[in-house]
């Protein structure tokens, strides 16, 4: 089997799909795995907290690309969970031993090589094991630059966190991965459900209402709750940015997809869509500044009237957009 | 988001690594490209992370003057809160909060104090110590 090249992504689960498909011979960028997948959504979950504040996701969720992705390419995936965690290690060794790639999913918190400030109870965060020396699993974990090391017991500690969303060691590999694929149609049927995850749900939360919902939300601050609103806007800021989405919510991410797609089909209209979804990203930065500069504001009462406004204005972008992608992905194919 | 645009505020939330981030150069081609920190991101994350500190130092606080139990601080620095706390320990919330007291944490059982010694990753003699520091 041929070395295994680690690179750096954005996002995790992307990350790692894009490298274990590449290592399997079939070249795929990240932008690719995450598009392919359709990977883009928003989610406003209130029922669901997080230390307090409603969950607010810009993507599907946690296994959606890794399940979405193999079987749209028809490949083999292999997934495995353990309710003892030494079968869990045992088994992870015997697939390094045997020259395998293992996707792991895993806590944060736990991984040591993480950065102090980063380390929050997420446990879904996803890493390749490529092969251990001693006491210590080499470690491909996309969000880095470098691949990293991580000792046995740490390793095992981070897969086997309990909590929400417990991975339960879930580790994970592809088999007979198809190098031949029909680009047209995989693209066309990937843009199409996101336009649908997007703007055809008929619930209030998800997709551009989801976008709106957060809004009134932003909107309905009260003034003179200036520590939970200081919380509230950067709680949103984090959920956008902080936990590797590429910038933006993942709409950099999925410009990036659009614009791949369309040279890959010669179709101009993808690029344009790109250009626009790249735009549209950069409202979403501005957003984020505005959420930060509101909460550092000093000032008596705070106008959240215009932030809530810039977000309508990217809910209504996002719709048109999601409307002209939709009638391509319909158009002949 | 242009090449150029990319944030390279060197956070210190960021542990001195780079984070990829997808970016157009002039003609409009998207490229890779590393951003070692953007400030009101870091403001976010440092906002958070302050909170929970704020939280410990008070819970360490009570803890230190006997009128609590070191559970509520140790929650807080290991960075969890009540339901995350019962999620992983398999207790219920009010229990948890009841053991947050001094006099029900000094008599609470080994087998309850290696849950939570799980939870925080703690030698279970850590917080069989502090029981007695309690008496």
């Amino acid at each position: 089997m041929s070395v295994f090249q680690h690179r750096q992504s954005a996002h995790c689960e992307s990350g790692v799909m894009a490298s274990l498909l590449t290592h399997a011979g079939l070249p795929m960028s990240e932008p690719m795995a995450f598009g392919l997948a359709s990977g883009l959504a928003f989610a406003y979950l209130p029922i669901v907290k997080l230390s307090g504040m409603p969950l607010i996701a810009y993507r599907m969720p946690p296994r959606h690309l890794i399940k979405t992705l193999s079987k749209r390419l028809g490949a083999r995936l292999h997934s495995r969970t353990f309710g003892n965690p030494e079968q869990g290690r045992r088994e992870l060794d015997a697939a390094l031993d045997a020259g395998r790639l293992a996707g792991l999913q895993s806590s944060v918190f736990w991984l040591p090589y993480f950065p102090p400030e980063m380390r929050f109870h997420f446990n879904a965060h996803n890493l390749l094991a490529y092969g251990r020396e001693g006491n210590e699993y080499l470690i491909s974990d996309p969000v880095f630059e470098q691949p990293m090391r991580c000792a046995a017991e740490d390793l095992q500690k981070a897969r086997f966190a309990k909590g929400a969303l417990a991975a339960k060691g879930l580790m994970y590999w592809l088999d007979d991965v198809p190098l031949e694929q029909d680009w047209d149609r995989l693209i066309r049927k990937s843009v199409l459900a996101t336009t649908r995850i997007l703007d055809g749900m008929p619930l209030p939360w998800i997709g551009i209402r989801g976008i709106q919902h957060l809004a009134d939300r932003v909107a309905r601050l009260d003034p003179a709750q200036a520590k939970y609103n200081r919380l509230y806007l950067t709680h949103i800021v984090r959920m956008q940015e902080e936990i590797g989405t590429g910038g933006a919510g993942f709409r950099f991410m999925y410009a990036s997809f659009l614009q791949e797609a369309g040279e890959k089909l010669g179709d101009a209209s993808l690029g344009e869509a790109s250009a626009r979804l790249t735009a549209i990203g950069d409202e979403w930065r501005q957003f984020a500044s505005a959420c930060v500069r509101a909460s550092r504001s000093k000032s008596e009462a705070p106008n959240f009237a215009p932030i809530a406004d810039s977000l309508r204005g990217i809910a209504l972008q996002e719709r048109a957009l999601m409307k002209e992608l939709e009638a391509w992905a319909k158009r002949k194919g | 988001m242009k090449l150029d645009e990319v944030p390279q505020d060197h956070s210190s939330t960021y542990g001195g690594h780079s984070k990829l981030v997808y970016a157009v150069d002039a003609s409009g081609h998207y490229q890779r490209a590393q951003s070692d920190g953007w400030e009101p991101e870091a403001y976010a994350t440092q906002l958070a992370v302050a909170e929970l500190e704020a939280h410990e130092a008070e819970a360490r606080g009570a803890w230190q003057r006997g009128e609590a139990s070191p559970l509520k601080c140790l929650m807080y620095r290991y960075r969890l809160d009540e339901p995350a706390l019962g999620q992983i320990t398999g207790l219920w919330q009010w229990r948890i909060r009841r053991h947050f007291r001094a006099e029900v944490y000094r008599r609470l059982p080994a087998s309850i104090l290696a849950r939570y010694a799980e939870a925080f990753g703690l030698p279970l003699e850590e917080l069989l110590g502090y029981q007695k520091d309690l008496a």
